[in-house]
Formats: C-alpha cells, structure tokens, sequence
C-alpha cells in the first residue's frame, strides 16, 4: 500500500501524542509544527521508521514572524521520502531572543551550508553545527539581514540623497 | 587570374603634438609623447559581473570595435593592464577581490566604472551591494546608464583617453594623487 499523508500522520500522533500541532495541507502538502527542542527526535524517526523512510533533506529555511511574540524566527524542514515520493514540511518556532535550534547536520550532511545560510540572514543559532560562520554576506557584517526589522533601504549608506530621489528631503 | 590586390588606404593615424619642427629634427615635450603613446595602446582588464559585461562585449565586437581606439587586446591579467573596466554589481563580498585586482595594476593605471551599478549600486538599494565602487577604488570616468550602450562605453573610453593624454608625468607623485590613494588605504 502506497504512502499516504493520512498514514504518516497517524504514525506520527501515534508516536509523538499531541506534541505536534498547526497539521496543516497547503498546495497539498502535508505540514506540521514541532517544538524547537524535538526537533531531533522526530526528523530521526521520520528518518528512521521503515514505513516512512524520509532520507532526503530538500530544503531548510528561516522566516521571521515579527508578530508571533515569544517564537518569532521559524526554522523550516522539507522532508523527502525518496522511495515513498511523498514529502512533508516541519516548523519549529524559536524566540528572536534566544534563537536555539539544535542542528540537523548530525542526521543529513547537506544540512551544513543550509544551516549556516539560515544562521547568516536570520541569526538562528544551530546548536552542536561544526562551522556556524558566515556563509554568503561579508565575515564583518554584524546584522542578520532577512529579519524583518529593517527599514527598506539600507540606512548605513550615505551617498544616496533622499533629496536626489524626490521622497522627501528639504527640496520640494 | 590572381585576385586584385586592395590596399587599405584609409588607415588614421594620430595626429603629432605641438612642438618644434625644422629639417631633420622635432622638438616637443616628454609629457605629449608618453601622453600621446599612452592615450593610443590602454590595455583594457574587464572585470565584468552582469548585464553590463554584456554591453562591453558589444564594445569589444565587430560593430563598435574598441580596437580602433588602440585597445586591441583584452588582458585578462592585472598585471599587464593599465585600464580597469568595471561593469557590473558588485557585491560587499566582492569589494575586496576587486581591490586586490586594482592593487595588483601597476601605475599609471585608470579606472572605468560602466553602468549605474558599478558607479553607485544602481536599482541595488540593498545590504549586499557594494553602493558604487569609488568605495573601494578611485574611480576616473564613470560611464552612467542600465546597462549602458556601446557607444556609452565608448564616450567613456574616449574621455578616458582624454584625461589620459593630458595627465602630467608628476600626477603620480604628487602629493594630491598621494593623498587621494591615502583615503582608500592604499601606500
């Protein structure tokens, strides 16, 4: 019998209980919300279960929710069950104050650069990640740009006038 | 039957500067000749990133044909080139490659900034976009456009020349020239 959401959810609530919230199917794809601290855990049994077998790591992403107080930055999984064919995406949620995540490299090797991706635009801190450095801005930025709490433009520069743009300024 | 021969009769050649003429002999300042033989033989060192490079690659071809101003050959070593043609985004992470290039030139050498991005980051209003290069390198002709057309690029490369055949032998030692590469950190 083929793989279907239905089943994978059932094996999951089966294991994990009601520890898993916010099932959701957008565009059809099966979704569902993990505590930071299990995120570990669940990706290893998904990992490991033999019905389920997802091996694949697709993706690993951030996003900043400014509105979601106490758990503001998001770590986004997307899982691929290769001999399955079917994929599923895990959330965590963190606060943009204590952004700790412990890191998947342990379980998916390509998990490295896309960890420190994430690290490098939105600051999440990998726990246990083997070089959490910079990955594609400058070494000596000391921001992490994708937040949402920049103006639109960049507010260290000096060369371009407001006043030469026509937005404001003292010239009318 | 043998093909006819052409000769092409309509090869320009510059015009000889100011000075001094007589029988057997012609008298004119240092400054005009290097200038004069400067101005002709840029050896141009494309550093081209986007759009464009594409521009520039127009320049080089055929049509527009930037061997007519004396810029033959592209130098694809820093080495052994004296105009650097900067055409495109440069990103923050790229200042530092660009500025090892400019410094590995040996003097005199001049710098081209082509197209908006390169002169001020252009639509790139962003965190990881170097806002012009004059950030990083001194700039002497900045070619404005996005992307700019060939005879842009050309209008530059000509202004280029200008500045080229009238810059003094001393510019390089003064202490102005000194002090301008003291702003960016270069000795």
């Amino acid at each position: 019998m083929a793989l279907t959401k239905e089943i994978i959810k059932e094996r999951l609530t089966e294991k994990f209980g009601d520890q898993l919230t916010e099932w959701t199917e957008p565009y059809g794809l099966l979704t569902f919300t993990a505590p930071a601290e299990m995120n570990l855990k669940v990706m290893q049994f998904l990992f490991d279960d033999d019905a389920l077998r997802f091996r694949f790591l697709t993706d690993l992403t951030g996003v900043h929710f400014p509105d979601r107080k106490g758990e503001e930055l998001s770590v986004v999984y997307h899982l691929h069950s290769l001999e399955n064919n079917i994929r599923l995406r895990m959330k965590v949620y963190v606060s943009v104050a204590q952004p700790d995540v412990f890191t998947a490299t342990q379980l998916f090797a390509g998990a490295n650069w896309m960890e420190r991706e994430t690290y490098d635009f939105f600051g999440v801190n990998f726990v246990g990640h083997p070089n959490l450095t910079r990955i594609l801005n400058v070494d000596e930025m000391d921001y992490f740009p994708m937040r949402k709490e920049y103006t639109m433009e960049d507010p260290t520069r000096i060369d371009k006038d407001d006043e030469m743009f026509g937005r404001g300024g003292t010239v009318v | 039957m043998p093909r006819p021969v052409q000769y092409n009769t309509k090869v320009k050649m510059v015009e000889m500067p100011k000075g001094y003429s007589g029988e057997g002999f012609f008298a004119t300042s240092f400054d005009k000749v290097v200038g004069l033989a400067r101005k002709n033989s840029l050896w141009p060192l494309p550093f081209a990133t986007s759009c464009c490079g594409i521009e520039f690659m127009a320049t080089m071809g055929a049509n527009y044909d930037l061997a007519r101003f004396g810029s033959e050959r592209m130098g694809f070593t820093p080495r052994q080139c004296d105009m650097l043609l900067v055409a495109g985004t440069i990103a923050k992470k790229m200042g530092p490659i660009l500025r090892q290039v400019y410094l590995q030139m040996a003097e005199p050498r001049w710098v081209v900034a082509i197209g908006a991005c390169a002169c001020t980051g252009g639509i790139f209003d962003s965190y990881s976009v170097l806002q012009g290069i004059d950030q990083v390198i001194p700039v002497d002709v900045y070619v404005p456009g996005c992307p700019p057309r060939p005879e842009g690029i050309l209008d530059g490369i000509l202004k280029l020349q200008d500045l080229v055949q009238n810059e003094s032998l001393r510019r390089r030692n003064s202490d102005q020239y000194k002090e301008l590469m003291h702003t960016y950190g270069i000795q």
